[in-house]
Formats: structure tokens, sequence, C-alpha cells
């Protein structure tokens, strides 16, 4: 699979792309301390890359899919927050109540898979208030966009440490 | 087969049936490296929801340490000239 030729509006080239960018801004604003980051810029560019790899690739598959855009919200959400933290979590609070109200729908069916059903809800963004046969539609999209990520992030990391 | 037949309930809410399940339960087995590598035929749908838990949180953990990674290594690099043969090496 990897020795095709990247067709440029296959979702692993359009995260490709983006992820890249992101990379670029990210490593942008230190033109001085290259040589030795402290353990707290570390810690820092690692969250925000990690933001940018899951923001990257829920953007690439745009709001086809429910589990990427409960991504897309829950990082709109997350970075409001942090914008808005002197004025209290209230909102954390509605969006939670929200979510409790929709977590029954569609479960009345569910036969014997109901328990793993249920971590897997967990596990998937949005699975909270998705019906089985969604839940695992969406799972298997999101375990297909979920390697194309760790491959991509996988090859860049690997032809960084030869540089 | 081990999923039990879902209970015919009264709700107007549409009926899940379980060939839609078993079709998308063999779907989901087909993605997973463990099972596809075992020829038998009788995974169980909840073996596979299962083992579908533990790759998507193996896969989480991966995202995790590649972004560790690229953490330290973004500190050491020039992105630009980087990039080009980043792209090039993924292309090729």
């Amino acid at each position: 699979m990897d020795s095709q030729l990247l067709n440029p509006t296959s979702l692993k080239s359009r995260f490709t792309a983006r992820f890249l960018r992101a990379l670029t801004k990210i490593n942008a604003p230190n033109p001085i301390s290259s040589s030795s980051p402290t353990p707290r810029e570390i810690f820092q560019r690692y969250r925000r890359i990690k933001v940018a790899a899951d923001k990257s690739m829920a953007y690439s598959v745009r709001s086809r899919t429910t589990w990427s855009r409960a991504t897309l919200s829950r990082l709109r959400t997350r970075s409001r927050h942090r914008r808005l933290a002197s004025f209290g979590p209230r909102s954390s609070v509605t969006t939670a109540a929200v979510l409790k109200k929709t977590s029954s729908h569609g479960k009345e069916n569910e036969g014997g898979l109901g328990v793993q059903a249920g971590e897997l809800r967990e596990l998937v963004p949005g699975g909270e208030a998705m019906d089985l046969c969604n839940l695992l539609d969406e799972t298997a999209h999101y375990i297909k966009c979920l390697t194309t990520q760790v491959q991509v992030m996988k090859t860049i990391a690997n032809l960084y440490s030869l540089e | 087969m081990s999923s039990r037949r879902s209970r015919q309930s009264s709700a107007s809410v549409s009926r899940i049936s379980d060939d839609q399940i078993i079709e998308l339960v063999s779907k989901l087995r087909q993605l997973l490296p463990e099972i596809r590598n075992r020829r038998s035929d009788k995974v169980s749908a909840s073996k596979v929801l299962q083992e579908t838990c533990n790759y998507i949180r193996s896969l989480h953990r991966e995202v995790d340490d590649l972004s560790e990674r690229l953490s330290r290594l973004l500190a050491t690099i020039d992105a630009d000239s980087a990039e080009a043969a980043i792209i090039r090496s993924l292309i090729m």
C-alpha cells in the first residue's frame, strides 16, 4: 500500500498535508531554542502535536462521520474553555447533561452485545449517542483513520530521526 | 454465533436486524490484525467487540507515543528542509 503514488485527494494525503502544516506552525515560534528545550516546552509541544494530529484527521474527514464531528466540536469546546477559563466552568455541566439525555437513544435492541458496546462507546468519539448499527459502522471508519494517522506519524518520526 | 436474537420490542424505534449486526461485525473483524490471521470463522461477536476496544486503545497509545517522539525530534530540526524530503518519501 505504501508504494502507491499518493492520490492527492486520498485521506492519507489530505491528512499528511494538514498535519505537516501544523507541525511547521508548532515548530515556528522557537528560532533560538533549538538545542535545549525545557521539559515544559517539550510537554506543551507534545500536547499541541497530539491535538494537531487528531484535528488534522477530523478535518480531513470533514463532517462525513459522527465521530469526526464529535472530535471537532470537542476540540472547539476545549479551546473555548481555555480562553474563557477566567469566567468559570458553566458550559461543561450543560454539555454533560445533554449527552446524558441522548445516551439512552436506540439501545433497546442490542441483544447480547450491550456491555462491550458500552465500552466501545467510550472509545469512539460521539459514541454515546449512536445506536448499535451506527456505532459499528463508525468504529470501522474510525479504526481505518486511526491506522492511517499512526502510519503517517510513524513515517514522519522515522524521517526526522534520520536527519 | 453467540449473539442472541434481539428482543422484539414494541418501541417505534427501528429494529436492528441480526443480519445487519453480523455483517458489521464481520466487517470489523477484517480490520483487526489478530483475528484476521486466525482462520476460524467462529469468533463470537462479543469477542470481536472486545478485540476492537483493545485495538483502539492500543492505537491511541501509539498516537500518544508518536506525538511524544515528534515533540522531542521537532526541537532539533529545521522544518522547512525536512518537509520536502518527507513529502517526497511519502509519495514514493
